[in-house]
């Protein structure tokens, strides 16, 4: 790794402890019901909207409660979501008259903002009024980052509790995290956004007189505007990356100027980074918390090195005379970003479940398109999305307990809860649906007979595309190799699919363990159990997550990544 | 009903304050503290808006200084459908594709032999990158300076008036800023 990537780096997760510390302590006391002194003004509101709803503060619910009221509310969302987008065309704030999008498309694109996937099979400023932007997608981009929290609380408690079945209300950890940490902080951070240049109107586009017209186009140039910070703020915090605009992060529009690119790439993974700490405290042990922070940032730094080192080696096609010689290659990313940003980004959005890009994967070098794929096909567990990237890890840590409770032939416990059959099982479903669906959707897609039309680079890169595609729905992060033509009904409907069931399936399978362990006692710790806070167990942890990774994935990744590297050096 | 109600009206409720209160105080505010950016970084000169300052403008003409190569269709720096070049570098169309934009470049400058800087000659991933490297912008002096009748001094001191700096990211300058400042200064 060169050395400013190299300092890059260890900035970002200097800041990630700087300001994810607080934040994650400001979380913990949001989920703990603790009394917000900082936003007193929305305690009526919150109040307010408990009597609307006909339940009180201190509901309760057991797993089988929680995960019903949960998979309830996004079905209503996901139904919503798919009226909408059928019906744009009859409803007002749609100012350039889009026509609706087709039912194919309109499921997929449902599928993907309610799993916090946000995949893209459309761009955003040729189909969507601003109604569907604001009212359809921005909701989702709320409420699927908050669906993702309130799992996380659910096992924090689970594992904190003794004997108990009580894991909080989905209601009110639903309310409270929207009210109290999602729509404030995407305040600020819109904000700060809008000074760097987003774009932030209800004015659909504007007509600029060219310079001089380039040939093939209009006498005007047409420039798409539209309420993109508020929609901006929340994509980049909620870990969903669902672009305004087609062009995503790397659009002027989006992302101006290389400091709102740098606090960007903060934004990506802050919420996750406070996680660990929300955890740490809320399971009284801050130690844990850490443990997990470090762990994680080990495999995005692994992964960031791998990335770094491919992208900075010359290009052939660029290597010609008549060239300044440099080291990798601009195609495909923005000036302003640069290489080490844009390469930044790209890992931290993948080990993240955002999904925004500021460059286009696809042109990168084959190397740093397989360490985006590992990053996702490990769970996405280096920090990943809000909420889901602490929950995914600590099912790593359940089967790190175990494996070494197996090795020393010690019960395995984690913070005095015993791990056992029942919540091994679920662990192991967590890890195998989505690698399911990233092996067998893509070789049915490699094996349907119009997927040469679909795909836009020739040879092993072929390949990737495909596998990036199924590994991007199915770790519901959103990002493409984007040369590839996914609006197909196939793959519409097969990653909408994909999307749903990776989602919603390992979420319970985790509200299962949350139940399981809570209804266990609590165990003092003694001189033989596994402490998991020490570089061992964060040893332990780190391999096993790269272990089960490599032994899915690694015959995939060669005929793609690994043969297109070899074939090009 | 006491699973419904909970059901409908936080959904109801949530998607109200997200998707419509938020975006709507949030427009407001940031049309009181940041109208110009919020509305584009729009250009306005002599009562005609010439563009953005953050979208870039593709052009053929050799009186101007050009931008970086765009893959937008149908027409390059089409600001109403962004997309970016996903040629990967094992593409053979890649390197096919950077020749033939620097013999394009070329034709327009046949006498000038210095070698390209590379982001003169790949595409950007928005396909609307505003921003040229004050190199490549020197790479085009001498052709504006013939162009237009000017001395080689004048447009150099032009662009060195246009290379932004910042704490992150590379120097850059912004073309369509630049283009429009040589229109200031002379009509072609």
């Amino acid at each position: 790794m060169n050395a400013p990537l190299l300092l890059l780096l260890a900035t970002l997760l200097g800041l990630l402890v700087l300001f994810g510390r607080p934040l994650g302590e400001y979380l913990g006391n949001v989920l703990e019901r603790e009394p917000v002194a900082s936003a007193r003004f929305l305690v009526p509101v919150e109040r307010g909207l408990y009597r609307a709803m006909g339940i009180d503060a201190n509901d309760r619910m057991d797993w089988k409660r929680y995960l019903g009221a949960l998979l309830a509310f996004n079905l209503v969302g996901l139904v919503f979501l798919i009226g909408l987008l059928l019906l744009q065309h009859r409803l007002p704030l749609n100012p350039q008259g889009f026509p609706p999008m087709g039912w194919a498309l309109a499921f997929n694109t449902a599928s993907s903002f309610v799993s916090n996937t946000n995949w893209q099979a459309y761009s955003g400023e040729v189909v969507l009024g601003h109604l569907a932007q604001s009212l359809g997608l921005t909701v989702q981009n709320f409420l699927s980052a908050a669906t993702g929290l309130t799992v996380m609380a659910a096992l924090a408690r689970g594992i904190r509790r003794r004997k108990a079945t009580n894991l909080g209300s989905f209601w009110v950890d639903l309310v409270r995290l929207t009210l109290y940490v999602l729509v404030p902080l995407s305040m600020a951070f819109g904000l700060f956004l809008v000074s760097q240049g987003v774009v932030q109107t209800w004015l659909p586009s504007v007509k600029a007189l060219w310079l001089s017209a380039p040939s093939g186009a209009p006498a005007e140039q047409t420039i798409a505007l539209g309420p993109a910070a508020s929609q901006i703020a929340i994509k980049m915090l909620g870990t969903n990356g669902g672009g305004f605009f087609g062009a995503n992060g790397a659009h002027p529009f989006e992302n101006p100027t290389p400091l709102s690119n740098v606090v960007q790439i903060i934004a990506i993974l802050l919420i996750p980074a406070a996680c660990c700490f929300a955890f740490g405290k809320m399971v009284r042990d801050r130690r844990q918390g850490w443990a997990l922070f470090v762990a994680m940032g080990l495999l995005l730094a692994l992964a960031t090195g791998l990335a770094g080192w491919a992208e900075h080696r010359p290009v052939p096609a660029l290597q010609q005379a008549g060239i300044v010689h440099t080291a990798g290659s601009l195609e495909g990313k923005e000036l302003r970003n640069g290489l080490d940003t844009s390469l930044l980004w790209s890992t931290a959005t993948t080990a993240a479940s955002s999904g925004s890009v500021n460059a286009q994967h696809d042109a990168m070098s084959p190397l740093a398109g397989l360490s985006q794929m590992v990053l996702m096909q490990i769970g996405e567990v280096a920090f990943g999305g809000v909420g889901s990237g602490l929950y995914g890890m600590l099912i790593f840590v359940f089967i790190g307990v175990f494996v070494s409770g197996l090795m020393v032939g010690r019960t395995p416990e984690y913070l005095g809860k015993k791990v056992e059959v029942f919540e091994m099982k679920m662990a192991a479903l967590v890890v195998l649906i989505p690698s399911m669906f990233i092996l067998v959707g893509t070789a049915l897609t490699v094996l349907h007979p119009q997927v040469s039309t679909w795909v836009s680079n020739p040879g092993p890169h072929a390949f990737s595309q495909i596998l990036y595609t199924w590994t991007s729905a199915s770790a519901n992060n959103g990002s493409a190799f984007a040369g590839m033509n996914v609006n197909t009904p196939f793959l519409n409907i097969g990653l909408g699919v994909a999307m749903l069931a990776c989602r919603f399936a390992p979420i319970a399978a985790v509200l299962a363990i949350a139940g399981s362990l809570g209804s266990k006692k609590r165990t003092p710790p003694g001189p033989g159990t596994l402490p998991t806070h020490g570089p061992l167990f964060i040893g332990v942890l780190v391999s096993i997550v790269l272990l089960v990774g490599a032994l899915t994935f690694l015959p995939a990744l060669a005929l793609g990544p690994v043969a297109e590297h070899f074939a090009a050096h | 009903m006491t699973f419904l109600r909970p059901l409908f009206v936080s959904f109801g409720a949530l998607t109200l304050i997200t998707g419509l209160a938020y975006p709507a105080a949030f427009t407001a505010l940031a049309k009181i503290t940041f109208p110009w950016q919020a509305g584009g970084s729009l250009l306005v000169i002599d009562g005609k808006l010439r563009g953005s300052s953050l979208i870039g403008q593709a052009t053929e003409d050799p009186h101007y200084f050009w931008g970086r190569p765009s893959s937008t269709a149908p027409f390059p720096t089409n600001a109403a459908a962004s997309g970016g070049s996903t040629l990967a570098a094992s593409n053979p169309t890649l390197a096919q594709a950077v020749t033939d934009r620097m013999r394009i470049l070329k034709a327009v400058d046949p006498d000038n032999s210095a070698p390209l800087p590379q982001d003169l000659i790949t595409a950007s991933a928005s396909g609307l990158d505003p921003h040229i490297s004050p190199e490549s912008a020197h790479w085009q002096v001498a052709r504006i300076a013939r162009n237009r009748g000017l001395t080689t001094e004048r447009v150099k001191n032009l662009v060195a008036q246009h290379v932004q700096r910042s704490l992150f990211g590379p120097p850059r300058v912004n073309v369509l800023e630049l283009n429009l400042a040589l229109d200031a200064q002379a009509h072609p």
